[in-house]
């Protein structure tokens, strides 16, 4: 640790003003920072002392609340793999075979974002923010394992370059960062991240008999074709191929069903706003207005006589199929696009909830609603702060005219 | 009848180095500065000494061009032995060498009696041209009172949250008479009441549960619930176009020993606090004193901060400083100018105060725990990405992201729906401690103020 020190010290003179890197100053603050927390004191006037918590502290924080989704998710591309394949495997042979699926995703993804983040910091004279630490893990999460990984890198600095750097970087964005990757993807090239691409099936090999790769959100969805009833069809789904109660209500809640990388497990994903919230990092009232609102729906389209068959599923099924967990607890929580009252925080996880399930239920072509829902509602969330902030406005000119 | 106010936002920052409730006489400092960077508002000082002059405890240093009858006072008799400019002569500090016993230019003295009865312009007239004048603070904006002004309210905060704060106790001990005197020239001043704001779990010193005449609030809560501004808020919020007052109790004090002594005495208790003082304990001294006697053979570390007020709305004032005319506490600090391996991943334990529990998670089970903190900013400036802590350490109907955000934007007339005649620097001081990004939110504040007064 000395010598690194040391060594920093010594290249640092190379970087500051009126050395020959003096470009890349920002590039080896980065680097910096990373190793050592800086040295920079308070100002000469005003708090001397400060919170030891910072942005990259909070950035972390967000990133070991996803372990659990990651570990998990890796298992799950193997064990939906050999499920496919009709392979018996074992627990670590899962867990390898989606590990060399999925780090390449997470490789990619770090290396363009953050090789973007470093273009820019020197172009634009700025230091390297951290917010890309977390959309870096988010993207591989809610790709699906198959995803070729040029699509990953394009999709990457798609949404970094339009979606952050055009705004003015970390904290400017009006969308999530990894949820434009991923619409990105979705609208470019949809025949990669939708319909039966979850499941990792190399060329030419052969899977059991009566194999389907439909999700349960496709599951539901083709219900309102066929008028059946969509917990049958969920329970007897995978029965033809020997994989019995894939979609049972218990799997699904567990996450043994295909879907994106880190998306299937609701109850990861209850871990990962465990750690959020009791962090204090990720806001209890967005994750729990999501849930709340896509329940309160859902009990709502049940109450409806007619109507599709997909409205008629009970509204707890909504929580743990797709990525409604996940968006909840990852991608609605993001504090930049989210609102920023915590009044306001209330509506925009409310209004998430209830479009994730309207767009489930009423737009099949888009089977899932979540993605959707966040960035509409990212779109919104300064209208709701402007309401709220405009209410505290209107007490402070009452309270003046009484 | 008062109200009484509970509140539970807030932080509470708990530092190693209280001050024990002892008091040490020291000598007279050598040196004592008055620096006219302490008043908010001061329109070009124009100085009325020149060096070598001699002065005693009151006469006129300098006043204000824009009220020119608010006289600006030496807290001590001496010798006037530098006047110290900055960029475009703009006046930094006079510096008086301070005689061994004050002597004192005599003012009229007034009986009990007399003190009921004068009227509010005679009694203003003996404010201002004493000295003693700029310990009242109008609201909004934080600047010296203007003496032609009626304020709705008067606001006299009588206890103190911020870190390491001198307890009141011990700092107003024995001064009910003056706080008394003080009090009734003050009521002539407003058409409204004047307000002491006092903390109901400590116990409630006899200088002010004893006051007559005036209405005595209840607070409750953590810091920021000992600012004023917090107060007022709660009590009678500043709406636009109103006028209050704020002083501090050692203002009232100053005001009754005017009237009943017929001096300007700036003598005070000091709180010398922090990790790194040896002994914290309070001093008797006086406004704007060197700090050299306090630290000499009291440090217990070379490589330290002192800053005169308290570690959230604070001056660093190096070694050799003086005390600001407001402060009432000194503090001590170790410098953090080090870097740390890792030091934005590394578990914290138990070592960092942190408002978040994405730092020492389990701090809150330890709500009392003392902490020793260097002035390491633990990280560097950012944009704005966190929301809701700010309002989660400010008890007020006030939104300070959107209002910071107003401010930078240099947009005045958001900055005036969202509050800003409401706050002044030290109301915010927390959002700046508990700031991710690490923004110099007094310093943002303090730049609205500026451009609303200017608009």
């Amino acid at each position: 640790m000395e010598f690194l020190r040391k060594s920093l010290d010594k290249a640092k003179h190379n970087f500051e003003k009126g050395g020959k890197l003096e470009k890349y100053y920002y590039a080896f603050e980065a680097l910096e920072t990373f190793l050592f927390a800086p040295s920079t004191t308070a100002g000469k006037k005003g708090a001397q002392i400060r919170d030891a918590v910072d942005l990259k502290r909070l950035m972390m924080t967000v990133i070991i609340a996803m372990i659990p989704c990651l570990i998990f998710g890796m298992w799950n591309v193997g064990h939906q793999h050999y499920l496919a394949v009709g392979a018996s495997a074992t627990f670590m042979d899962k867990f390898l075979i989606g590990a060399f699926k999925t780090l390449p995703i997470v490789v990619v993804s770090y290396g363009v974002g953050l090789g973007i983040e470093f273009v820019f910091s020197i172009l634009r004279k700025h230091p390297v923010n951290e917010g890309y630490l977390v959309t870096g893990m988010l993207i591989p999460l809610v790709m699906p394992a198959d995803i070729p990984l040029w699509q990953v890198a394009v999709a990457t600095a798609f949404a970094v370059i339009i979606g952050k750097e055009a705004f003015g970087g970390t904290g400017m964005n009006v969308v999530n960062i990894a949820l434009t990757a991923r619409a990105f993807l979705y609208f470019a090239y949809p025949t990669d991240i939708s319909g039966e691409v979850w499941t990792y099936i190399p060329d030419k090999t052969a899977v059991v008999a009566g194999y389907s790769g439909a999700t349960p959100l496709a599951v539901a969805a083709s219900a309102i074709e066929t008028k059946a009833d969509v917990v049958t069809q969920f329970n007897q789904f995978g029965s033809s191929w020997g994989a019995d109660g894939i979609y049972s209500f218990s799997s699904l809640f567990l996450g043994t069903q295909p879907g994106c990388i880190g998306e299937t497990s609701t109850l990861m994903c209850l871990i990962g706003a465990f750690i959020l919230i009791v962090t204090g990092v990720g806001s209890w009232r967005i994750i729990a207005g999501v849930f709340g609102g896509a329940y309160a729906m859902g009990l709502l389209l049940n109450l409806i006589p007619g109507g599709n068959a997909f409205m008629h599923m009970p509204a707890h099924y909504h929580l743990v199929i797709g990525g409604l967990a996940f968006g909840a607890v990852f991608m609605a929580t993001d504090p930049v696009t989210a609102s920023q009252t915590e009044t306001g925080k209330w509506f925009y996880g409310i209004l998430i909830g209830v479009f994730t399930v309207l767009i489930r239920v009423f737009n099949p072509a888009y089977p899932e609603g979540i993605m959707l829902a966040i960035l509409f509602m990212n779109v919104f969330a300064p209208l709701i702060d402007y309401f709220v902030v405009g209410a505290n406005k209107k007490r402070r000119l009452q309270r003046a005219t009484v | 009848m008062g109200k009484f106010i509970r509140e539970k936002r807030g932080f509470t920052i708990q530092l190693v180095g209280k001050a024990s409730p002892t008091v040490k006489d020291l000598e007279m400092p050598e040196t004592v500065v008055i620096k006219p960077t302490d008043f908010q508002g001061l329109y070009m000082p124009k100085v009325m000494v020149k060096e070598g002059d001699a002065v005693k405890a009151g006469s006129p240093l300098f006043h204000d061009k824009r009220h020119e009858s608010v006289m600006y006072g030496s807290p001590v008799s001496g010798e006037v032995v530098e006047i110290k400019r900055g960029e475009k002569r703009k006046l930094l500090e006079i510096k008086i060498l301070a005689d061994r016993q004050i002597e004192y230019l005599p003012f009229r003295k007034y009986s009990i009696s007399e003190i009921l009865t004068m009227n509010a312009g005679e009694a203003k007239e003996q404010l201002v041209k004493s000295g003693v004048w700029p310990n009242l603070v109008q609201r909004p904006f934080g600047i010296i009172a203007d003496p032609g002004a009626t304020p709705k309210a008067i606001h006299i905060s009588a206890f103190d949250t911020h870190p390491l704060a001198p307890d009141y106790n011990v700092l107003f001990k024995g001064q009910e008479a003056n706080f008394q005197a003080g009090i009734e020239i003050l009521k002539k001043f407003t058409s409204g009441a004047v307000h002491v704001n006092v903390h109901t779990s400590s116990e409630v010193p006899g200088t002010f549960s004893q006051a007559k005449g005036v209405e005595v609030n209840k607070f409750t809560g953590k810091h920021p619930i000992g600012c004023v501004g917090v107060q007022i808020h709660h009590i009678d919020p500043i709406n636009k176009g109103d006028i209050v007052w704020t002083i501090n109790p050692a203002g009232v004090i100053q005001i009754g020993k005017l009237f009943l002594s017929g001096v300007y005495d700036a003598s005070r208790l000091v709180a010398v606090v922090g990790s790194e003082v040896k002994t914290p304990q309070y001093y008797k001294t006086v406004t704007g004193a060197s700090v050299k006697k306090f630290l000499e053979n009291n440090l217990s570390n070379d490589h330290v901060r002192v800053i005169s007020g308290n570690p959230l709305t604070g001056e660093n004032i190096g070694k050799d400083g003086h005390l600001g005319f407001f402060d009432l506490q000194l503090t001590v600090l170790p410098e953090g100018d080090h870097h740390e391996f890792l030091g934005w991943i590394k578990p914290a334990g138990d070592k960092k105060p942190s408002f978040s529990r994405a730092f020492g998670l389990l701090n809150f089970l330890t709500p009392n725990k003392q902490y020793r903190v260097d002035t390491n900013t633990h990280g560097e400036p950012r944009a704005f990405v966190q929301t809701g802590v700010f309002e989660a350490v400010t008890p007020m109907d006030i939104l300070p992201t959107h209002l910071l955000k107003s401010i930078l934007a240099q947009d005045i007339d958001e900055m005036e729906a969202l509050g800003i005649y409401e706050v002044v620097e030290e109301d915010l001081a927390l959002c700046e401690f508990v700031d991710v990004s690490k923004h110099n939110v007094q310093e943002i504040l303090r730049e609205g103020i500026d451009l609303i007064q200017e608009s």
